[in-house]
């Protein structure tokens, strides 16, 4: 069980510690002092301002609740709904979860070391809040769960801690959407997510991100998957967004264990995005699929991907596919590590530009040059991601239909 | 109707077309022979409005309007339509996003159009994703089909493609064309009603002329070294070729462009 005043420490020792890739933010900079909002039903929900609702709805987030099994909403620092319409699935808000439960102090900083770097310990020093969701033993949840983080107040720093949990045989799916409020300019989100993933049990974590020129985004996710589970990262990008570092890592931590990331990203002029997916193959038979497709239209963008094979008979395959159109700078840095025989690892990376074979084939059919290219463009960014229920792969390409104009 | 007056292109700086003259009405299909590197797909493409192809002389009529320098898309909207040979690989976009795309907005059964070419079972596989030469072939019906377009043009529409999907292949094209026998007994009209309702028209690419045993061309040309003659029977002139080769063609073209051929070098066609 975790020390509280030993992550206390721990975290105070790393207040100042500069994290090991990403621009180094002044955290001095942002607001420290939340504004708190009052807890909402979900019919309350439905009277939020217009604009608030459809900022969510472009993330995945319905305020309805229609065809989702639970929601969960944080706004700045306050937990604004909690609730969960499905047996066998919990969800709470992190603190609460902490209280009712003195067993989660088991998986509390379990996975992410609190002094990785400043942000992880601006999470534990000042914590907000945030969301413990839990599949039970077995439970199949056949509506996604839908997880908000929603920074409205200027220049906000918004720390959350999310752990999320499928118990043996359970398969729980998530759509976690980010937004900020039409006014805010400036802001620091931290998101540190723990995921466990035991024996048997599926659980995937759709991320469609919506945030906004001035704001800078530190998520810090790690998962562990047990013998035979499989754990599905969709992380999806295409608005403009300040900074945003992330090297979400899965650990396969049982034989014939599953993870998987897909990354859609578009960068914008003011974009500086470093983002990728870590997986350790453990034990034989583990499989591990890192995939991303990313366009700059004039921000920088750095694809990661690293693969490690500990066990024989692993097999993991990582592609990065990256467009530069109009400027901006596309790097992929993709990296194998094999440490025994009979790995099976390969990637394939690629930066280049819109084929014009392609735009006049299309442009044959009728298409003027600019529809070509949103049509090739919006192909170029769509992938099928295998094992992800239909409903939620259509809220992915909602979300790459409505962005064309920050893609070209 | 399509019409083109001495039309001479370039690719690359080099002269691919030298001197073309054609013209199709409505209702008619022509057919296309020449050795390979003749620049019988330099043509198509041309008509087309790929960029690339300079006309360095010569017009294109089409419809009425002068479309010589007119970009792909709009030639396209006026009515234009082509079956690739080697089209490229479109990722992330499925076939049967393509056949919409085709349509232009027009309603169309995008299954029931796919079972007629045997091609359902590729609709949500991406566009030209590896698919076999015979595959391709039907892929490019398809979504003719869709387009609708009044000018077709096929390049070499037979090439790769199995005994069993040719009759699909010949019988469809010959449908796209109104070429097809079903015309002739289509709403009780009398065998010359019929014809003179045909409005649309074709150049087919073909080295074979496996085609022909689906429809009745109108016309048969001969591209030798960007020269194209020899306008006569289709049947005719495959005949002679299988005979006597493409060098005959020079001979018979003497006559027909005696001050072309001047510049001509040696039959050179590979």
């Amino acid at each position: 069980m975790a020390d509280s005043k030993e992550l206390r420490q721990r975290a105070e020792a790393a207040r100042d510690k500069v994290a090991a890739i990403g621009a180094d933010l002044d955290m001095s900079q942002y607001e420290h002092k939340a504004l708190t909002h009052q807890a909402m039903a979900e019919d309350e929900l439905c009277t939020l301002p217009a604009e608030d609702q459809q900022n969510l709805l472009l993330s995945g987030v319905d305020v309805s609740g229609k065809d989702r099994g639970g929601t969960f909403i944080m706004k700045d620092a306050s937990p604004l709904h909690c609730s969960s319409k499905q047996d066998g699935v919990e969800v709470l808000p992190l603190k609460k979860a902490l209280e009712v439960h003195p067993w989660l102090w088991d998986y509390y900083w379990k996975l992410v070391d609190v002094d990785a770097d400043k942000y992880t310990a601006a999470a534990e020093l000042e914590l907000h809040d945030g969301y413990m969701i839990r599949a039970l033993p077995g439970a199949k949840a056949i509506h996604p769960i839908q997880a908000c983080l929603y920074m409205d107040q200027d220049n906000i720093q918004q720390n959350v801690h999310n752990i999320i949990i499928a118990e043996e045989g359970a398969e729980l799916h998530i759509i976690s959407g980010c937004a900020t409020g039409p006014h805010l300019k400036k802001g620091l989100h931290v998101g540190v997510s723990e995921f466990f993933v035991k024996k048997n049990a599926k659980l995937s974590f759709t991320m469609i991100h919506n945030w906004s020129e001035g704001v800078a985004v530190r998520p810090r996710s790690v998962a562990t998957v047990d013998e035979g589970g499989l754990y599905l990262s969709n992380y999806v990008c295409m608005r403009p967004v300040n900074s945003l570092q992330m090297y979400p890592t899965c650990h396969l931590n049982g034989p014939n264990a599953v993870g998987r990331f897909y990354s859609i990203l578009v960068g914008s002029p003011t974009s500086d995005i470093d983002a990728g997916g870590r997986v350790i193959l453990n034990h034989p038979g583990c499989r591990a699929e890192v995939v991303s497709r990313a366009i700059t239209n004039g921000g920088k963008i750095m694809a990661r991907g690293h693969l490690v094979g500990k066990a024989p008979g692993i097999k993991a395959h990582l592609e990065c596919r990256g467009l530069i159109l109009g400027g901006g700078a596309m790097l992929a840095a993709p990296f194998l590590d094999g440490f025994v025989d009979g790995v099976e690892m390969s990637h394939e990376a690629a930066v280049g530009k819109i084929a014009q074979e392609e735009i006049n084939y299309l442009m044959a059919r009728g298409l003027s040059e600019d529809e070509a290219t949103a049509t090739i463009v919006r192909g170029f960014l769509s992938v099928d991601i295998p094992g992800l229920p239909p409903q939620l792969q259509a809220e992915i390409d909602k979300a790459i239909n409505a962005t064309d104009e920050h893609a070209m | 109707m399509l019409l083109i007056e001495d039309l001479q292109v370039e690719l690359s700086g080099k002269l691919l077309l030298r001197h073309i003259d054609l013209e199709i009405k409505p209702g008619e299909t022509h057919v296309l022979f020449g050795p390979n590197g003749s620049g019988k797909t330099s043509l198509l493409m041309t008509i087309l409005g790929m960029p690339g192809y300079v006309v360095k002389n010569g017009r294109i009529v089409f419809k009425g309007e002068d479309i010589t320098y007119m970009p792909i898309h709009e030639r396209a909207q006026l009515g234009i339509g082509m079956a690739f040979q080697r089209p490229p690989t479109i990722h992330g976009l499925k076939t049967r996003q393509m056949v919409g795309i085709c349509a232009h907005g027009r309603e169309v059964d995008v299954q029931e159009m796919a079972e007629e070419v045997n091609f359902s079972h590729f609709l949500d596989r991406e566009v030209n994703a590896g698919l076999s030469g015979g595959e391709i072939k039907r892929s490019e019906l398809l979504q003719l089909m869709a387009q609708n377009p009044d000018l077709m043009l096929f390049d070499e529409p037979e090439s790769g493609v199995d005994m069993e999907n040719m009759h699909v292949v010949g019988e469809t094209i010959a449908h796209l064309l109104q070429k097809d026998k079903a015309v002739f007994h289509a709403n009780g009209d009398s065998i010359a009603d019929s014809r003179r309702k045909r409005s649309k028209m074709g150049l087919i690419i073909t080295h074979t002329g496996y085609i022909l045993d689906y429809l009745e061309a109108d016309s048969g040309h001969v591209l030798y070294n960007g020269i194209l003659s020899c306008p006569s029977n289709p049947r005719e002139i495959l005949r002679c070729v299988a005979q006597n080769g493409y060098q005959e063609c020079v001979n018979c073209m003497v006559p027909l462009s005696a001050h072309l051929l001047e510049e001509l070098p040696t039959a050179n066609a590979d």
